[in-house]
């Protein structure tokens, strides 16, 4: 082993962390105790080590005493490894000759015995003052970074995101992979508690996207593969082809017309299939771009070759139609990206008590808000599938929300919504409304006034969850809903024409798929996990990479906006430093020792190892010290910055030696 | 040795003895052996489980280590039984330490015969546990039936009635909220089946009958009612106490309504049996307290 550099001078400072350590550890005699440990010429004890006198004591003994290294014993280094790294390097020292030990979260809060609480907090002093005169002085590195930013998702997240960074100055690349932004919140009608029309306010947002010129919009595209690190991302974006030349294309729709099918014939996506459009469509009238766009599932040139091309022939002019276009890639450079890409709606089929797709008279909410949409498949009037327009409509909540055999997670909008869907259908129809809640959840600005005005407005609040939907006898077209009614204490049996299902929100299908490719990680939920669900709720364990929206976890438009205004806000602080300074406890290899055989390649999380000239070589930019090569390394050629061989074996030595 | 062993349970040599009756009958007409399983015990139903696990556990157990000596599937035709034997089974698979407590009980305490005589009664492994109408289903198959079908019983609708315990909380064989498989079989035997009778798979008030009686005939009420308003003949069930409830409460569920009415309670063996021309009295139908007379009327096999 070698020789530790010299005896350097060490400081030791133990924190009462007012009475939370001081509580259950002795510090005077931790303090006393670690004053006798080799190499400690100072030691001290301290009400609170990271207030601004805290820090100033340490800066003080550095320069009066010339200490060479300093262990503070508080609380988690999670918490105040930068404060005191900061202090150390302010008072003149490598800030990398310290080491913190945590008697707080490992000591004091997890144990009752005095005694032995003391006896682990010297335990644990011991082994950081034996490790920290090993330690070498570190600089962080500092890496460029690229000022362009990726959203991923057109919806309301997305936009907002691409907006703000774009407003800022900043080169924005918008990837959605439908034909239109726009996103779930295109596709209703009025928005709760304030019923603004949600067209009234997307739209100008959609347009302010399509207008301004520091945002470039990739619609029919979906990122393929995600490469580098924070700062310099290589992103391969895949365009499928829409068969319409974009830039050609000025959205007259005249070929719309000219179609050989007279009818449409396609269950129209934007309706969820409440109506037909035709091969060649537009998503919806506000559609951005205002482009068409081709189906060759259902265009009869691609399975049959059609001589008269009517679309082709009506834009002769333009000459926009392009029916050889393939798949393109593009690879972009960014230095931060934004995922944006919302939720879908739970299928509400996987219930089947409920009879949606088995009975007419069941819609899910998502249906019903393309119902009551002017632009919608009926102008906006409530019409069923049978024809006839309902006197008694049942809501029920909680569908695939709050339910162990679907999802355990409470989808945070559906009461809401479910209300603005009364208010809307009683108004539209005059109907019986009854709503069947577990709990009405309206913890938000207006939202509880909204719930006292729409019961006043006479829809029937009833608490329980229906049990199931079954046609009523005599065939009357109308189905029964069976509830215990939990308040009154009895089932009721409701007859109604129309049932909405307020389905939940569940992460896209693909969000594996999405994880993976950006290297983020999801919760049990399946959401996107943030970095911290208090404190750094934007972020992701990847640095670079933000949340915004519904991908992170149900939620309304409000917060959603206020989410990708956060996004936004952290990469531009991110983007605005100019570079980033990283962690310096990076692995490395020892050249001579390495006998290339990849080992570490496939162990290391993070892919920052690759072989070049038969030796691995480690990317310290990619490389978050994690160790997994390091242990792994079969030759010991892998060494890594403040976790040599040395402090380790020190640090264990001191912990197993009681003196 | 071809066949199924047959557990009949407490109840087909009781109260569902026309159950025992006609899916023997059926079961002799399209050529199936059921060899009654030597000297079964009660399968301890779902009383005895709320009462104590471990000994219900053991006393179901005992049913299973005979059968596992033949080999043969056991076919259990009472909903409960089948519930529990195939319970029991998961339990003691999913569950070693469960499984060698009990196992050790029974091979402490109770023998099998054997060549030589008696030799202590072991269990390793469960063999599959079978509902007859899985059976007819999925062994025999619905083509089978149909071609064994020689007096189809048309005009007839019937509401076909699975109770819970065939599809809760385990569903091996069918759909849990839209069962079909006794659908099958009863359009097989030319029946009008109710396929959108919506109760199909409720509570028939079960053993609630002699604890909370006014709920349990509240269920029935409700069951029997939905089928009339549908326009059903007879209501067919597949589970002795099923039966039992929808029969013998039938005056007290229609008095609850405030209606008059009667509605015969068949076990879809007895149908199936009807269909193949077997005698009323093959078919037990002489023991139903509700005449099946009028239903049944001008059919040929009315003995």
């Amino acid at each position: 082993m070698r020789e530790p550099n010299g005896t350097p001078r060490i400081g030791v400072y133990v924190c009462h962390c007012g009475t939370n350590i001081a509580s259950t550890v002795d510090v005077a005699a931790v303090r006393d105790a670690a004053e006798s440990l080799p190499g400690v010429v100072l030691s001290r004890d301290y009400k609170y080590m990271c207030s601004d006198p805290g820090q100033e004591l340490i800066k003080h003994d550095i320069a009066e005493f010339g200490l060479e290294r300093v262990v503070v014993a508080s609380c988690s280094p999670c918490l105040h490894e930068e404060t005191f790294r900061g202090a150390v390097g302010e008072g003149g020292i490598n800030p990398y000759f310290f080491q913190m030990v945590n008697i707080r979260e490992h000591d004091s809060w997890v144990h009752r015995d005095i005694a032995a609480a003391t006896a682990k907090a010297n335990d644990l002093i011991r082994a950081a003052v034996r490790r920290v005169r090993f330690h070498e002085p570190l600089e962080p590195r500092r890496v460029p970074i690229d000022p362009r930013v990726m959203v991923v998702g057109g919806g309301i997240a997305g936009i907002h995101a691409a907006l703000t960074l774009a407003n800022a100055g900043k080169q924005v690349y918008l990837v959605e992979r439908e034909p239109s932004i726009g996103g779930h919140m295109a596709m209703f009608d009025k928005t709760f508690p304030t019923l603004d029309c949600a067209a009234c306010i997307l739209t100008p947002k959609m347009t302010q996207v399509r207008a301004h010129p520091n945002i470039q919009i990739m619609t029919m595209s979906e990122v393929e593969e995600v490469s580098g690190f924070v700062g310099d991302y290589r992103v391969r974006v895949k365009h499928h082809p829409r068969f319409v030349i974009e830039d050609a294309c000025v959205g007259c729709l005249e070929c719309i017309d000219a179609c050989v099918f007279r009818n449409g014939k396609t269950p129209d996506e934007f309706n969820l299939g409440l109506s037909k459009r035709k091969p060649i469509y537009i998503p919806f009238p506000q559609a951005v771009p205002q482009v068409v766009v081709i189906d060759p599932e259902a265009c009869i040139e691609f399975r049959a070759g059609c001589r008269k091309k009517t679309c082709v022939e009506v834009c002769a002019e333009r000459n926009a139609i392009d029916f050889q276009q393939e798949v393109t890639y593009d690879e972009v450079t960014v230095g931060a990206i934004i995922l944006a890409t919302g939720f879908q709606a739970f299928e509400a089929s996987r219930l089947p008590q409920y009879g949606y797709g088995r009975l007419d008279a069941v819609y899910t909410a998502l249906e019903v808000e393309r119902l009551v949409n002017a632009s919608g498949p009926t102008e906006g009037s409530i019409v069923l599938r049978d024809g006839s327009t309902p006197t008694s409509i049942g809501i029920i909540h909680c569908i695939g929300s709050r339910d162990k055999n679907t999802n355990e997670y409470c989808s945070r909008v559906c009461c809401m919504y479910s209300l603005k869907l009364a208010h809307l259908l009683k108004e539209k129809t005059d109907a019986e409304i009854y709503e069947f809640y577990i709990d009405m959840r309206t913890p938000g600005k207006g939202f509880e006034e909204f719930y006292n005005r729409v019961e006043e407005e006479g829809v029937h609040f009833i608490r329980g969850k229906v049990a199931d939907v079954y046609p009523e006898a005599g065939n009357t077209g109308r189905v029964v809903l069976q509830a215990e009614d939990t308040l009154a204490g009895m089932v009721r049996k409701i007859p109604v024409d129309m049932v909405v299902l307020a389905t939940g929100l569940e992460p896209q299908p693909d969000a594996e798929d999405v994880r993976r490719t950006f290297n983020i990680t999801c919760g049990s939920g399946g959401f996107f996990t943030e970095r911290h669900p208090k404190l750094a709720p934007v972020s992701t364990f990847t640095d670079g990479v933000f949340l915004a929206g519904a991908c992170q976890g149900p939620k309304d438009i409000p917060d959603t906006v206020a989410q990708a205004g956060a996004a936004a806000a952290e990469a531009l602080a991110l983007i605005d430093a100019g570079h980033i300074e990283l962690e310096p406890n990076t692995a490395f290899v020892v050249e001579e020792r390495c006998s290339g055989c990849r080992t570490c390649v496939g162990m290391c999380p993070f892919s920052a190892i690759s072989i070049v000239d038969g030796k691995a070589v480690i990317n310290e930019v990619l490389c978050k010290g994690c160790g997994t090569c390091v242990a792994a390394c079969p030759s010991g050629a892998i060494r890594q910055n403040l976790f040599e061989d040395e402090e380790i074996f020190e640090e264990i030595l001191g912990v197993l030696t009681h003196v | 040795m071809s066949g199924y062993q047959y557990y009949p349970g407490c109840s087909l040599k009781g109260t569902g003895k026309p159950y025992e009756e006609s899916l023997l009958a059926v079961a002799e007409a399209l050529d199936i052996r059921l060899d009654e399983l030597p000297d079964w015990n009660c399968c301890g139903a779902t009383a005895y489980m709320a009462v104590d696990e471990l000994q219900a556990t053991t006393l179901a157990t005992r049913n299973l280590a005979i059968a596992a000596a033949d080999g043969r599937d056991l076919i259990a035709p009472c909903n409960a039984c089948w519930l529990v034997l195939s319970k029991t089974a998961g339990h003691l698979a999913d569950d070693p330490g469960l499984c060698s407590v009990v196992c050790g009980a029974l091979q402490a305490t109770c023998t099998i015969p054997n060549g030589d005589g008696p030799a202590p009664l072991s269990y390793d492994a469960s063999v599959p546990i079978r509902h007859p109408l899985d059976v007819l289903v999925n062994d025999v198959g619905v083509e089978t039936v149909a071609a064994a079908v020689t007096e189809p019983l048309e005009g007839l609708t019937v509401a076909p009635y699975y109770g819970c315990q065939i599809v809760r909380p385990l569903a091996p064989f069918d759909d849990q909220y839209d069962p079909v498989t006794m659908d099958r079989l009863l359009e097989a035997a030319g029946c009008d089946v109710l396929g959108d009778y919506p109760f199909k798979t409720r509570c028939c008030g079960a053993s609630q009958m002699m604890t909370m009686p006014d709920v349990g005939v509240d269920l029935v009420a409700m069951l029997l009612e939905d089928a009339i308003a549908r326009g059903a003949d007879v209501i067919a069930v597949a589970c002795p106490l099923c039966q039992f409830n929808l029969e013998a409460y039938q005056s007290k569920a229609f008095k609850r309504l405030g209606k008059k009415g009667r509605i015969p309670i068949l076990y879809f063996t007895q149908l199936l049996g009807l269909a193949m021309g077997l005698s009323h009295r093959a078919l037990g139908l002489q023991r139903s307290f509700v005449d099946v007379k009028p239903v049944l009327a001008g059919r040929s096999s009315d003995a």
